[in-house]
C-alpha cells in the first residue's frame, strides 16, 4: 500500500484504474491488455510531468515520504558485508547515527549514515533520527577508525536536525558538532557526503564536511525547516511552503548557489518507488567520485576541501560582490 | 565579590575615559533596576555596580575595554552583506540590512580588530547583537575566516567574543556553510599552535555555539551568560515542561566540562594577558 502525497493524486487514481483493468483482466473474461498498456504508458508520461516540476515545499514533502529508503536500506544494498560499530565508548550508542565498515564493489569504505525509524516504535528507538553529542562522537570515532586505516568515507544525511533535549544540552551538542566539522576537515582520507533525505542544519552538517557533497534529486539541506523558518519569520506555521521557496533549499539551488557539488538522480517519482535502482545509482555515484579522488594526496585532499568551504558565501568587498 | 574596591579604584585612578561620555547619562539596570551614572558605568565595564549584571555590549565597548590605551585597528571594515537568495519574508533581506545599517551605524553583525592587550598582540572578531541579533550570515563568517588566518600568517593570538542568537535565515544554506569554513579554518590555527580564546557572552547559541564557538583552546564565559545549542524556547517546547534553574548558564556548561572558567567583564582583560603570557611569550 502505497502513500500518496496532496499532488500525487493523478498518479494514485491512474494506479487505481490501472489495478481494476488487471483485475478484470486477471478473471479473463475480456482481453484489456491494450487498454492496460496504453494506461501504464500515460502513467508513465504523467509522472514524469509531475516529478519534472516540483517545487521546493514538494521535494521537501518527498524527503520525508514514510517509504523512502533510510540509511541501513541503502548501506544494505550496496555493502552487503556491513559490520555496524556502536558507540561513542564515553556514554552510549546512539540509534540515530549508524556507522561501519563495508565493502563496496571490492572497495571497503566507512558508512556513516543518520537512521530514521519506519514505525511509531521504530521511530522513538531512532529518535526520529535526530541525534545526541554522542551520535556525532560515535560517528567522528569511526572517521578516525577510517584514517587510521586508510579508508575512504561515506557519510549518509537524512535528519530533520540534531536533538534538542536537556540531555542534548548536558552532554555538549554544540561541541559535538563542532568538533566535527574541525576533524573532518583534516581527514586525510576521501570523504563522500550524500544527501539520501532531509538535511536540516548543523545536525546535518555534523556529519556533512567532505570532498564531495552530493545531493539526491528529492532532498532538502538547509539551516533551518521550512516549518520552524516559517513560524520564526512570518510568526506562523501556514507559510511552510513560501519557506520553502524562500530558502533555495533543493538539490538545483544548492548546486547553483555552489554549495554543494552534484546531483544524484533517481528513479522516477523517488527513491521509494525502486529503491534496489536508487541503491544502485547511488553505489555508481560513489564509486565514480571516489576514482576521482582516491588520486589525490592526503595533503591535496585536505586542501581542496577546506578551500571549497572557505569559498563558500556571498558579500561585497568595497561594492564589489563576490560569491 | 569585590566589586566596591574595582569601581572606587577605577573611580580614583582612571577618569579619561569619562570624557567620551556626555554628563547626565544614566543607565537603569535592568536586573536590580539600581541607576548608575553612565561615566561610572564604562568605568566599571558595563557591569552594575551593586548587582553584577553584565549589561549587553557590542565590539565598541570590547575592543575598548580589551586593547591598550583603547587603541586599536579595525581589519576587513568594508565587507558588506549580499543577498544571494533574494530573500524575503515579511520585509526584503536588503532592506533588513540597510535599516540595522542605519539603526546601528555597523556594516554587520561582526567587527575585527588588532591591537595590544597588555603589550601582548592580540586579533579579537567580536559580534554586535544589535545587529539582526549577532546572527551569523556570509559576513561574519568571511570576517571570522580572516581573522583565523591573520592570527595564523602573524602568529598573533585570537579572540573571538561571541554574542549571537545563531544562524542568519536570511542567507539559508550559505550560512550553515560558515560553520564548516570557520571550523575548516580553526583546524589550520590549530596545527600552527597559536592560542585561540573563544569568549562566551549572553546570549551565545545555535550555528555559532555548533562551530567556532566551543572550538576554543580555551572556552571562557561571562558569568550567567545563557550559552547553548538548541534555545531554551525549542527545547521546553520539545520536552514539553519548565527548564531546571540555571540550564543552559555559563555556570551550567562549567559544571558539564564545556567551559574552562568564567570570568567577570572587569577582570577579563588582566586574566586573558595572564592566560596568554602563560601559555604563548614570543620566541
Ligand atoms: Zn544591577
Amino acid at each position: 500500500m502505497t502513500n500518496y502525497l496532496d499532488f500525487e493524486k493523478p498518479v494514485e487514481e491512474m494506479v487505481e484504474q490501472l489495478e481494476k483493468l488487471k483485475e478484470t483482466q486477471a478473471k479473463g473474461k475480456v482481453d484489456m491488455s491494450d487498454a492496460i498498456a496504453e494506461l501504464e504508458k500515460k502513467l508513465i508520461e504523467i509522472k514524469k510531468d509531475i516529478y519534472r516540476n516540483l517545487n521546493g515545499w514538494q521535494k521537501v514533502q518527498l524527503s520525508r515520504h514514510p517509504e523512502r529508503p533510510y540509511s541501513l536500506d541503502y548501506i544494505h544494498q550496496i555493502a552487503p558485508d556491513f559490520i555496524e560499530l556502536h558507540g561513542d565508548r564515553q556514554v552510549k550508542d546512539d540509534k540515530a547515527i549508524v556507522g561501519g565498515f563495508g565493502t563496496i564493489d571490492g572497495q571497503t569504505f566507512m558508512i556513516i549514515g543518520h537512521q530514521k525509524g519506519r514505525n511509531t516504535k521504530e521511530r522513538q528507538y531512532r529518535n526520529f533520527g535526530m541525534p545526541n553529542p554522542e551520535g556525532y562522537r560515535k560517528a567522528l570515532r569511526l572517521m578516525k577508525l577510517a584514517e587510521k586505516f586508510k579508508k575512504p568515507i561515506l557519510t549518509l544525511i537524512d535528519t530533520p536536525g540534531a536533538s534538542p533535549g536537556l540531555e542534548a544540552e548536558e552532554r555538549g551538542q554544540g561541541e559535538a558538532i563542532a568538533k566535527n566539522l574541525m576533524e573532518m576537515a583534516v581527514l586525510k582520507v576521501p570523504v563522500i557526503c550524500v544527501v539520501i533525505g532531509e538535511g536540516a542544519s548543523g545536525g546535518a552538517l555534523g556529519i556533512g564536511v567532505g570532498d564531495r557533497v552530493m545531493m539526491m534529486q528529492y532532498t532538502w539541506y538547509s539551516v533551518i525547516s521550512p516549518e520552524s523558518c516559517s513560524s520564526i519569520l512570518w510568526r506562523s506555521w501556514d507559510f511552510k511552503a513560501k519557506a520553502a521557496e524562500a530558502l533555495k533549499l533543493t538539490p538545483d539551488d544548492m548546486y547553483g548557489n555552489k554549495l554543494i557539488d552534484g546531483i544524484i538522480s533517481e528513479p522516477l517519482g523517488g527513491a521509494h518507488y525502486n529503491p534496489a535502482e536508487a541503491s544502485e545509482i547511488l553505489k555508481k555515484e560513489v564509486k565514480k567520485l571516489y576514482k576521482e579522488l582516491k588520486e589525490l594526496s592526503p595533503e591535496d585532499l585536505i586542501h581542496k576541501r577546506i578551500e571549497k568551504f572557505s569559498n563558500m558565501g556571498s558579500y561585497k568587498e568595497n561594492s564589489n560582490l563576490s560569491a | 565579590m569585590s566589586w566596591f574596591k574595582r569601581v572606587a579604584d577605577g573611580i580614583t585612578t582612571k577618569s579619561k575615559e569619562k570624557k567620551y561620555v556626555p554628563d547626565g547619562l544614566w543607565e537603569k539596570c535592568p536586573r536590580c533596576k539600581t541607576i548608575t551614572q553612565m561615566s561610572d558605568l564604562v568605568e566599571n565595564k558595563h557591569v552594575c555596580p551593586s548587582c553584577s549584571y553584565h549589561y549587553k555590549i557590542g565590539s565598541h565597548e570590547y575592543f575598548n575595554i580589551l586593547f591598550d590605551e583603547e587603541k586599536y585597528k579595525e581589519l576587513y571594515a568594508d565587507i558588506e552583506s549580499g543577498d544571494p537568495l533574494n530573500f524575503t519574508d515579511t520585509k526584503p533581506y536588503t532592506a533588513r540590512i540597510k535599516d540595522s545599517q542605519n539603526k546601528t551605524g555597523l556594516k554587520d553583525a561582526l567587527r575585527v580588530a588588532t591591537g595590544k592587550m597588555n603589550g601582548v598582540k592580540i586579533v579579537v572578531s567580536c559580534m554586535d547583537f544589535s545587529f539582526i541579533g549577532g546572527s551569523m550570515g556570509s559576513v561574519m563568517g568571511e570576517k571570522i575566516a580572516r581573522s583565523i588566518d591573520y592570527a595564523r600568517e602573524n602568529h598573533i593570538p585570537l579572540l573571538i567574543i561571541s554574542k549571537s542568537g545563531g544562524a542568519r535565515m536570511m542567507e539559508a544554506a550559505f550560512s550553515l556553510m560558515q560553520m564548516a569554513k570557520t571550523s575548516a579554518k580553526l583546524a589550520l590555527l590549530n596545527q600552527e599552535g597559536v592560542p585561540y580564546l573563544s569568549i562566551l557572552t549572553d546570549p551565545t547559541t545555535g550555528g555559532v555555539t555548533a562551530s567556532f564557538a566551543m572550538l576554543g583552546d580555551f572556552n571562557i564565559a561571562e558569568p550567567e551568560a545563557l550559552i547553548g545549542f538548541a534555545g531554551p524556547r525549542v527545547i521546553k517546547e520539545t520536552i514539553g515542561k519548565d527548564l531546571p534553574k540555571g540550564f543552559q548558564s555559563s555556570e551550567f556548561l562549567q559544571e558539564h566540562g564545556f567551559v574552562d572558567f568564567i570570568v567577570p567583564r572587569t577582570e577579563m582583560k588582566d586574566k586573558l594577558s595572564t592566560l596568554l603570557k602563560q601559555i604563548y611569550s614570543k620566541k
